[in-house]
């Protein structure tokens, strides 16, 4: 089994596919779908794709950081991070798939 | 934001197609997602983030209840990385 990288452009192709919409229109929506899922994360919001997965923000607070190699201590700023919890349906395929 | 809404807001923007393609459109994505991750690829969305595929090894567990040794198989899991401009757009940059 070779592990391939999927891009935009092989989403769009699957709409294309599926669909029958132009490859140029697909892209574009590709495009949009990302550009909404990251304004309502940057806003604050929780991405709920129900069989997919959800998307939060999570707040992390300052601490003192230290460089592993130096041992030298530096402060690491609060800050928010994305998580992403796959849905049951997700990790169940992805399980299945990658069986031996 | 759920599922419904995203394709709400596509469709809005796309007046020119049917909702139900448009459904179909953004159900297509994910499912696209999904069965890439099902085979072992890795799904990269630049600016966004990536999907990937990790493994993890054979380990023995415990049942917390009873504190009996269980063996627990090697298994795959979907993992996401958030793309730096996502990281940054959070943190305000």
């Amino acid at each position: 089994m070779s592990e391939k990288t999927l891009t935009r452009m092989d989403l769009s192709e699957a709409i294309f596919r599926e669909v029958g919409l132009s490859r140029n229109d697909s892209a574009q929506i590709v495009e949009s779908v990302l550009t909404r899922m990251s304004d309502a994360l940057v806003a604050g919001e929780q991405v709920k794709i129900s069989s997919f997965g959800t998307f939060s923000v999570r707040d992390k607070a300052a601490r003192i950081g230290r460089n592993p190699k130096t041992g030298e201590e530096v402060p690491i700023n609060p800050r928010r991070v994305l998580t992403f919890r796959p849905s049951h349906l997700m990790k169940d395929r992805v399980a299945d798939g990658n069986k031996r | 934001m759920i599922r419904s809404e995203l394709i709400q807001q596509i469709a809005d923007e796309n007046p020119h197609l049917y909702q139900r393609d448009v459904e179909k459109i953004v159900n297509t994505i994910f499912e696209e997602i999904t069965n890439a991750m099902a085979r072992g690829d890795r799904v990269e969305l630049r600016g966004f983030g990536a999907f990937s595929v990790k493994k993890r090894d054979a380990r023995i567990g415990r049942n917390p209840r009873t504190g009996e040794s269980v063996h627990v198989e090697e298994k795959h899991v979907p993992f996401f990385k958030t793309g730096k401009l996502l990281r940054d757009r959070l943190n305000g940059k």
